[in-house]
């Protein structure tokens, strides 16, 4: 099994003990750190955003540039570095001030002289002289490896004479031999206009590096028709499908993207990819009607369900569990008929049980609709008997009821249907359902797993009493071999994951 | 706690002298347009940019306002504009839809666009196309190494990732190539190279082309630093699809820690602020919780909370000279200290809260499942019924990525991680695993308090590939044996060793390796190797094209809007 024993993530209690012990050691010295001024935050490393920092300076032109046109006003003259002197004397030292103490600070900044006096950086940086843009080359006479190495080092270079197809391309060969993508570009680019598009297609075909940056390029650019053609030429059917379809992204309108996810229905995508393509259309369909109506019905105020739970965002576009769960939440007991009912979402999708009692058990349980979320699990066999069963397993929907807040009686109801034992307590312990706890160490006729847990109930609690009830009943039909009941102390022990538990149970159990 | 470093440790080279020479070129760059104007700057490239130079800096050389490159009208009134820009193709139309406003509004400024780290062709084709070449300058600034610690260098470049393994494109290899050739130009050449993958073997290629080229710069110096593994990120997606339980990978994959920094919410400072708070070895406390698996941090903050209420206490019985040299030369260093503990207890508690909602245990025992290759059946219904509940859809898509690599079957992953397999399709991880003892054999607990191996960092079930590949290839110095594995990574053609003779290399240079990541490292491997190297007296430097964990790495496949 999993190695990961020393410590667990799953308990919020006890775990953090030793955290909430430093929490406190710290927090009873704040009151006397806290008392001077923030004269040393500059020098901490984690004085919030520092002022004077670039990230600063932007966020403080961005807010300005939104504001009334007073507040512009007023503030446009903050914007410039230069008018922060005229500014009142801040109250706060840790703003404006400490902007203007870090250009005094020695060493907070250095001017190109200096930096350059006591580094010897600018040795080692030979191009910084040279702006590489400044760099003009007509020459005719360079060859392709020449072009290419030129080219590499950012010289504008005429690519103009390799008029010849075998020029060409034994130019784009020195590209690629060279490994800089930006070159292998720089010739593709010159390729593309100076070929017509069969001939590209078809070199690049059998120049895979090429023409993978190729398609990068057109993608990048947003050259869609050259990239589907180019799709076209190369028999990439699936990629051709795809490219098209991944357009419906850069459309708004819900109905004009439902009119082109139409389009994209016939397109030969994978037999999987067809399916999910039809979905999306007949699920976006189903939304937009969904939310017609729902706006409506929300707007006239009329429907419980709508001003107790007012929307929080539109529907259209949602993925489908995420349409499964409002419809969920809003449409529970709609018959099959309507769009929005669940069940017909689930027969329309195919949506799997799981996933189904999943989605609904979360909804109504938001709702705290616990008659709903017992009908969910409750099914009839052929003599009328009525009996419990979850295909997500007990231990699940126990976790999810806790997420929703559930009261413990609701909580304690579903523990008690988790079959395996362990689970049960374990689940039991960690959500304060003392009830099943008593009643399974009470099943499990063991005496010192009770005398563990009594530490976890309240003093002088109904549970408390029931457990002493039960400790003081006649002893032989708690006596268990030692050993074994050891075994189930540590067990709890662990289970309840405290170490100052943990050795009052041992010590009891010895 | 917090493994000191061996005394024989050799000591980190200056890297702080790439901070100098960016800044000195990006001034060089703004001096290059004289006079007063205002800077346009990518929001990628801001948080780099506090890093090295600040405001004051930028106002000395003549900057006005600053404004962020965003698809708004930009309002600024001044004469001339610079533009501090990734090379993207979308930068260029937002420059080109400016400066063509102001042609038609008969308006004439200058404009200067500074690409960083390089420009690139296709950028330049779309000025011309939007007939404003000419009417722009272009620059270009190197800035490629940002130091985000002692021991890291970044390019901060996240698009390598989709850019080379998703789309194959090799724009960035050139920019790889430049930046290790400023490193063997600063710190000297590097004898004893190493590497694995396709692109790893391209740039050294690239590399090696460029020291021909300007022959003489790098000869004379003594290398500082003996060794230089380059590696690609698709030789091991598997460790950056887990899930991280050393404390700085935690943080990572908990708040995001960008560009070295971490904003960490008022859950975390239990004030009504956010603070941003710089995580690296200044840092005392975050120095020596960092490399250390999550169950460690309590009681290392525990014990530090009450060392330092100990000192404090000890005031009580002070005079007032002893007492006014404890406000003057203690009480500084105390308060810091106490801010930082505050802080990082704040920062375990709320990791715990947000751990202990997503059922994380649970979560690692289905990680560790799949990595041995253990109980299939019950990890695939755990990841479906994690679709179900809707958990999260990139966490879904990580388990399944996970599923389909370690167990070498696109089916399970389906068609949804389409990208996903095919950039991982011909994945041998159980024979791989098999062959380099990935999974520790552990009789009894594995002590998480006393790492035994490279496996602590997950929490003792597994040894991350990338790092035992590099671990390894240094202890032979070579590929000799290594043959089936290079065979199951399917990179026979793509790995490689390359000794340079240099009888000027010290011994203590050997024991320095920069480890290249090209697509990306996690803090997770960057703290097993950190552990490596106190085992063995080396110290590893990492460079990598950007700091990366599982959700960066699902996020870039991700279909984006164009």
């Amino acid at each position: 099994g999993s190695k990961f024993k020393a410590f667990t993530f799953d308990d919020e209690d006890d775990e953090l003990s030793q955290l909430k012990e430093s929490k406190r050691a710290v927090n009873s010295l704040r009151d006397f750190v806290d008392d001077d001024d923030d004269d040393d935050l500059e020098r901490v490393s984690w004085s919030g955003e520092p002022v004077g920092s670039i990230s600063w300076s932007i966020k403080e032109t961005a807010g300005n540039s939104g504001s009334t046109h007073e507040g512009r006003e007023q503030l446009k003259s903050r914007n410039s570095f230069s008018s922060y002197a005229q500014l009142p004397k801040p109250t706060s030292t840790y703003s404006l001030s400490s902007f203007f103490r870090g250009r005094t600070r020695p060493g907070s900044f250095q001017s190109l002289s200096d930096a350059l006096s006591d580094t010897p950086a600018k040795t080692y940086a030979p191009e910084l002289g040279r702006p590489k843009g400044e760099y003009r080359d007509y020459s005719n006479d360079w060859s392709p490896s020449d072009t290419v190495r030129r080219l590499r080092k950012g010289k504008v270079c005429s690519l103009e004479r390799f008029r010849s197809l075998q020029d060409k391309l034994q130019l784009l060969e020195e590209a690629v031999s060279m490994h800089d993508g930006n070159v292998i570009t720089a010739v593709l680019i010159f390729l593309k206009r100076t070929l017509c598009k069969e001939v590209l297609f078809r070199e690049l075909e059998v120049r895979q590096v090429a023409l993978r940056h190729l398609i990068h390029f057109l993608k990048e650019i947003g050259d869609q028709k050259l990239l589907l053609d180019l799709f076209r030429f190369l028999d990439r059917t699936e990629e051709l499908a795809l490219s098209h379809y991944r357009e419906h992204l850069n459309i708004q309108d819900p109905e004009k993207r439902k009119e082109f996810l139409k389009t994209c229905i016939g397109l030969p995508f994978s037999a999987e990819d067809s399916a999910h393509i039809q979905d999306h259309y007949t699920l976006l369909e189903r939304q937009i009607i969904i939310e017609a109506n729902d706006r409506h019905l929300e707007s006239a105020g009329q429907t419980e369900i709508f001003r107790k739970h007012p929307r929080k965002a539109s529907i259209l576009n949602m993925p489908l569990v995420t349409t499964l769960f409002y419809s969920c939440f809003y449409h529970y007991t709609e018959a099959e008929g309507t769009f929005s009912s669940p069940i017909n979402l689930k027969k329309t999708f195919k949506i799997p049980d799981k996933q189904y009692v999943l989605t609904a058990l979360a909804a109504r349980a938001k709702l705290r609709a616990w008659n709903d979320v017992d009908a969910l699990f409750t099914t009839k066999n052929w003599l009328g008997y009525t009996k419990k069963r979850a295909p997500i397993g007990f231990h699940r929907v126990v976790e999810i009821l806790h997420k929703n807040s559930a009261p413990v009686q609701i909580l304690q109801e579903y523990v008690n249907l988790v079959e395996d034992v362990d689970t049960k307590l374990n689940l039991a312990t960690k959500f304060k359902c003392h009830d099943v706890v008593i009643d399974t160490c009470r099943d499990l006729k063991d005496r010192q797993q009770l005398l563990a847990y009594r530490s976890k109930v309240d003093k002088g609690s109904a549970e408390e009493e029931k457990i002493d009830a039960l400790l003081s009943s006649p002893v032989s039909s708690y006596s268990l071999p030692l050993q074994q009941s050891q075994e189930t102390v540590h067990k709890v022990a662990s289970c309840v994951c405290s170490q100052g538990l943990e050795r009052i149970a041992v010590s009891r159990a010895m | 706690m917090a493994f000191p470093h061996r005394p024989d440790a050799p000591e980190l080279p200056d890297f702080s002298m790439l901070k100098r020479l960016a800044r000195d070129q990006l001034i060089y760059l703004l001096e290059q347009l004289p006079g007063k104007k205002d800077l346009f700057i990518e929001a990628d490239l801001m948080s780099p940019l506090d890093r090295i130079a600040n405001v004051s800096i930028l106002k000395q050389h003549e900057v006005d306002k600053l404004y962020k490159v965003e698809n708004k009208p930009a309002l600024s009134s001044s004469e001339q504009l610079c533009f501090l820009v990734r090379p993207r193709i979308k930068n260029m139309r937002y420059i080109a839809n400016l400066v063509n406003a102001d042609k038609l509004a008969g308006r004439t400024r200058k404009y200067k666009v500074i690409f960083s780290p390089q420009k690139f062709y296709a950028c330049e084709m779309v000025l011309e196309e939007e007939g404003i070449y000419g009417d722009v300058s272009c620059d270009e600034w190197a800035f490629s190494l940002l130091p985000l610690d002692v021991d890291l260098l970044s390019m901060e470049l996240p698009e390598f990732f989709r850019d080379y393994f998703l789309e194959g494109d090799q724009r960035w290899i050139n920019t790889v190539a430049q930046a290790l050739h400023l490193l063997s130009t600063l710190y000297g050449s590097f004898p004893n190279c190493y590497g694995i993958g396709r692109c790893a073997k391209m740039s050294y290629e690239l590399w090696r082309k460029l020291e021909e080229e300007e022959d003489g710069e790098t000869k004379g110096r003594r290398p500082e630093i003996g060794h230089i593994f380059l590696l690609d990120r698709d030789m091991d997606f598997v460790t950056a699809l887990c899930s991280q339980v050393v404390y700085e990978g935690l943080v990572d994959d908990t708040f995001r820690i960008k560009c070295g920094s971490v904003d960490f919410g008022p859950e975390v400072t239990s004030s009504d602020k956010s603070l941003k708070v710089l995580l690296n070895a200044e840092d005392k406390v975050f120095n020596e919780i960092r490399n250390e698996h999550f169950s460690n941090v309590f009681g290392f903050l525990s014990q530090k909370a009450r060392n330092l209420q100990a000192q404090y206490d000890r005031r009580r019985g002070m005079d007032i000279k002893q007492m006014k040299n404890f406000v003057s030369q203690e009480l500084k260093g105390l308060k810091q200290e106490h801010r930082l503990l505050s802080l990082h207890i704040g920062a375990c508690e709320s990791i715990m809260k947000k751990k202990t909602k997503q059922d994380f245990q649970e979560l690692i025992k289905t990680e560790h499942a799949l990595l041995e290759g253990f109980s299939i059946r019950e990890s695939t219904s755990y990841i479906e019924e994690h679709i179900d509940r809707q958990v999260s859809p990139i966490e879904s898509l990580r388990l399944m990525c996970l599923l389909s690599i370690t167990e070498n079957t696109d089916k399970a992953a389906g068609k949804i991680t389409d990208a996903f397999s095919s950039l991982a399709k011909r994945s041998n991880f159980r024979a791989i695993s098999k062959k380099l003892n990935l999974i520790p054999r552990v009789d009894g607990e594995y002590d998480l308090k006393v790492p035994r191996d490279m496996a602590y960092v997950f929490s003792g079930a597994y040894v991350p590939l990338s790092c035992r590949i590099i671990e390894q290839v240094l202890e032979r110095r070579s590929w000799q044996g290594l043959d089936e594995v290079v065979r199951l990574l399917n990179c026979s053609e793509f790995a490689f060793t390359d000794m340079i003779k240099d009888d000027k290399a010290s011994s203590e240079s050997l024991r320095l390796i920069l480890v290249v990541f090209l697509g990306g490292c996690t803090f997770s491997e960057i703290s097993a190797l950190r552990f490596l190297g106190r085992e063995k007296g080396y110290r590893f430097i990492f460079l990598t094209t950007a700091v990366t964990n599982s959700a960066r790495l699902m996020e870039a496949m991700s279909e984006v809007k164009a």
